[in-house]
């Protein structure tokens, strides 16, 4: 679900609204350009689905990592230094060969931000809200994910106490690779569990 | 200290920003650039955190009665609405210079080929 952005195409009306307003702000020399983005820098690349890629990285790779991850998640992540910022519990749970995971927030948008970051615009949309409880198999088709009939699916339900995390199955071909090389096939929807993680070859493609 | 993440003001963090343990955490750049916006007019005097905290709450309630959600986004829309309203009531500028000047950045982003950055043309400023 990526943006589909095309030529000639106006910019989202939040976009246009902050520009109008950066730019008069800036003109009137209220504010200064480069001390915005000095700013915006400390924030963008600090936090997201990186952090939960780690987690995931280790878990595959450092088996007494994943069973405390499995047991307790908030105390597993603590180990990176990352915790609720709200103070809610954070539960991974794996997939298998036999099990499928998926998250959602059907009341509103809970998501483990400590580990992924925000959430991506259609996670708080009230059609993926509602269909992946009704139909989770039909929504994850539509994420190109296409599960096996005897593959049970499981979809949790987030709350403000309860944050889940979809730990996906390790790819195959993957065996000789390091933690840290790993990371990078631990998508953030890999992780909400609505696509599988990334396979070397797909990464390739992509680069 | 450059990369350190600056304490923010206590008055702020009440307002409920979404973040982690290092600081605010945005989904997308438009929600980071009204947060420094705010954090920088707030810095030059412009207005207070508790003046801010009052248009923030006062959005966020109307949201709340219109049965719009709690996530990440209708939060920041309702940032984003707060800052237009305090900077036009401090008359730092006004609402109808606002809708012109988005109006110019719409003009500019539908004029300008892909892959080139979009900036407003002389006539439009």
């Amino acid at each position: 679900m990526s943006s589909d952005h095309k030529h000639g195409d106006p910019l989202p009306e939040t976009v246009l609204r902050v520009k109008a307003l950066e730019s008069l702000l800036v003109e009137k020399g209220l504010v200064q350009t480069e001390a915005l983005d000095a700013l915006i820098d400390r924030y963008e690349t600090k936090v997201g689905p990186q952090n939960g890629a780690k987690v995931i990285a280790r878990a595959w790779t450092d088996p007494g990592f994943k069973e405390r991850l499995l047991k307790d998640g908030s105390a597993a992540i603590a180990e990176f230094g990352f915790s609720g910022a709200q103070g809610e519990e954070l539960v991974a749970v794996e997939n298998t060969d036999a099990i499928h995971n998926v998250v959602v927030c059907t009341l509103c948008s809970c998501y483990p931000w400590p580990v992924l970051g925000l959430p991506p615009v259609w996670y708080k949309s009230a059609p993926y809200r509602a269909r992946v409880v009704r139909e989770p198999r039909a929504v994850l088709a539509e994420f190109g994910l296409d599960l096996p009939k005897e593959r049970e699916v499981r979809v949790w339900d987030s709350t403000a106490e309860t944050r889940y995390l979809v730990i996906p199955k390790r790819p195959e071909g993957t065996e000789k690779m390091s933690a840290e090389e790993l990371e990078a096939l631990v998508s953030r929807d890999s992780m909400i569990g609505v696509t599988e993680a990334l396979s070397p070859a797909d990464l390739k493609e992509e680069a | 200290m450059a990369e350190s993440v600056p304490s923010l003001d206590p008055d702020l963090l009440a307002t409920g920003i979404p973040r982690d343990i290092e600081g605010p955490v945005f989904d997308e750049p438009w929600q980071a650039q009204a947060f420094a916006l705010t954090v920088k007019l707030n810095e030059a005097g412009l207005f207070q955190w508790s003046e801010w905290a009052e248009h923030l709450g006062a959005e966020i309630a109307a949201a709340t009665r219109r049965g719009k959600g709690v996530g990440n986004e209708a939060y920041y829309l309702c940032w984003l609405a707060a800052l237009e309203k305090l900077t036009a009531k401090k008359n730092l500028l006004s609402i109808e210079e606002l809708l012109a000047r988005k109006e110019a950045w719409r003009y500019a982003s539908e004029h300008t080929p892909h892959g080139q950055p979009i900036e407003l043309s002389a006539t439009y400023k």
